[in-house]
């Protein structure tokens, strides 16, 4: 099929629109989750998302509303209880265990009171369902991801000073406590919205991988920002081909893709000296 | 099906009256040993999360073994020790900061998990099956993953039994140990073997995603009790054991899915635990109310 009869099929275009949105704000929001080291914040809201979004089924409600809900409350809670500190790592991976344990409980409970659903609801929080997006997922999926964008590059200068240099920021009178609430609300909108575009699961994959190649490509913070959102935006639009053509998992493709961007960028650090950076 | 009663007897006998329970059990049991045992050092050494990250790896090993019809440990084992000794060979030269460290563990993570889904696809394998390695299950285990575990957990127990000493020697003082003539790079290295060796078996109980229960929140909880090694390791077995038991008699009596109760009763003993210590530091005098919670791990 050519690219026109691609084009031409609603949920390729709602695909292509949507997961472009998704992927530039999860590029950008990325970047400084990855500048400020909360890789693993994200990986938390990841399951917390699954749990939410089958807990939103389950309670009658709208999965989109479950999504957002619980990501964006337990990124406050994070926020408002936890400090940054080493040797956390035991408690939060029990909690979150336990998190996902709930998970496996509403979807059991979910896919037995539903006699048509078979379970694939779950997977396609767990992957991902790009291709399979309802009319309500793409308008509030694309308004969402703008909007995203648009408050994260509004704030980029504060948030990198914060990021930087905390204690100079501070004193100069940046709102740090506010600054560092806010990002973390994008995080968890971000990662709501990538719950749609490859699964809770896959997260790392749109948010973490690119603005770490980013960040092996450029040491300059806005490059850096820019080359995230545009590496996440070709992961998934050429994931998208890909499985549109070959026809396996999108969200095999775009983690895939962007797993070999990683990988190319890692190699060319040790190739290249240090200084055409 | 009948449900249970208060005659324990009766329950026991009601449990194990199915061949696949009575494989459940055993396979459980064994895995419990194994994960309780390696789960004590794991906590010790501050590794939970690379023990996080190599069930993460099983994932598409368990996948792609279904895919060439061969049993799914034999995949788990592979990935799993692939990984532990690309996790040892790449800690050599790691000298980037924590940030880059944790970025690299994200992306293999992500691309793994991805694989998995893909090798899934390939074999056009049902949800249930892909809910099976990610979250547990006790139904399917068959006798020849029972044989494999048992042969599995024998190889990781007799290392632990024959290098125990060494290890908690190593990792207490790494470097009065390795002046007294341990290899503790090599120590560090067999280790992770034995870690994804019962990554690999534990993975049939309670999944991938839910490795924590039975691979961390006993140890956790052992050394939020005790100090002593010997007395820690016992209790960190004595308390996976009971918590696979107990999940898995729940799980059978009330037919929902396994990792949801292993999950929940290694949580709440964890938090009760920890409550139990904070309360005491409390009385103690030793007032920490925000650090109390994260305090104690360090």
């Amino acid at each position: 099929m050519s690219i026109g009869q691609m084009l031409a099929l609603d949920f390729m275009r709602n695909a292509f629109v949507t997961g472009g949105c998704i992927a530039l704000a999860a590029g950008l929001v990325g970047y400084f989750v990855v500048l400020r080291n909360e890789v693993f914040t994200s990986d938390a809201l990841g399951h917390v998302a699954f749990t939410g979004s089958l807990g939103g089924l389950l309670a009658g409600l709208n999965l989109l509303a479950g999504v957002f809900g619980s990501c964006i409350a337990v990124a406050l809670a994070i926020g408002t209880f936890g400090g940054r500190g080493r040797g956390r790592d035991v408690a939060i991976g029990t909690i979150f265990a336990w998190v996902l344990g709930i998970g496996v409980l509403f979807l059991s409970v979910y896919t037995s009171a539903q006699s048509g659903a078979t379970g694939s609801v779950g997977i396609s929080v767990l992957f991902g369902s790009i291709l399979g997006l309802q009319p309500i997922q793409v308008v509030v999926g694309s308004i969402i991801g703008i909007a995203t964008c648009a408050v994260t590059l509004l704030v980029a200068r504060p948030l990198l000073f914060v990021s930087l240099d905390p204690d100079v920021a501070l004193a100069r009178g940046v709102p740090t406590r506010a600054l560092t609430a806010l990002f973390l609300v994008l995080v968890a909108v971000t990662v709501a919205e990538s719950v749609q575009a490859v699964g809770a699961l896959l997260i790392f994959g749109l948010m973490v991988t690119p603005a770490a190649v980013a960040q092996n490509l450029s040491a300059r913070p806005w490059l850096g920002m820019a080359l995230s959102a545009l590496i996440a935006f070709a992961a998934v639009w050429i994931g998208l081909v890909l499985s549109f053509y070959i026809s396996y998992p999108a969200s095999f493709f775009i983690t895939a893709l962007a797993f070999a961007a990683y990988l190319v960028s890692q190699l060319g650090r040790r190739v290249l000296p240090a200084a055409s950076r | 099906m009948q449900g249970p009663s208060w005659d324990l007897v009766a329950d026991v006998q009601l449990l194990l009256q199915f061949h696949f329970m009575q494989n459940a059990f055993v396979a459980g049991t064994l895995v419990a040993l194994l994960a309780g045992a390696a789960g004590y050092f794991v906590v010790l050494r501050g590794q939970s999360f690379a023990a996080h990250m190599l069930s993460q790896v099983g994932f598409p090993g368990a996948a792609g073994a279904v895919l060439v019809h061969v049993a799914p440990v034999f995949g788990l084992v592979a990935f799993c020790v692939a990984a532990a000794l690309g996790i040892g060979w790449v800690g050599r030269n790691v000298d980037a900061g924590h940030r880059a460290e944790s970025a690299a563990v994200g992306s293999i993570l992500a691309f793994s998990l991805g694989l998995g889904l893909l090798f899934f696809r390939l074999y056009a394998g049902s949800a249930a099956g892909i809910y099976g390695f990610l979250f547990g299950t006790i139904l399917g285990i068959s006798d020849r993953d029972v044989q494999l575990t048992f042969v599995v957990a024998l190889l990781g127990l007799g290392a632990l039994a024959i290098f125990g000493r060494r290890l908690v020697f190593a990792t207490v003082d790494p470097d009065v140990a390795e002046a007294r003539g341990v290899n503790v790079r090599l120590l560090s290295i067999g280790f992770l073997v034995i870690v994804a060796l019962s990554v690999a078996i534990t993975v049939q109980i309670v999944g991938t995603l839910l490795i924590f229960a039975l691979l961390v929140a006993p140890g956790a909880s052992a050394l939020q009790l005790t100090a002593r090694p010997v007395r820690a390791l016992a209790l960190s077995v004595l308390l996976s054991l009971g918590f696979t038991w107990l999940g898995v008699a729940l799980a059978y009596f009330s037919d929902l899915p396994v990792g949801f109760f292993i999950s929940t009763v290694s949580f709440v003993a964890y938090v009760a635990i920890r409550a139990v210590k904070g309360a005491s530091a409390i009385r103690r005098g030793n007032f920490q109310l925000r650090g109390a919670w994260f305090a104690a791990e360090a």
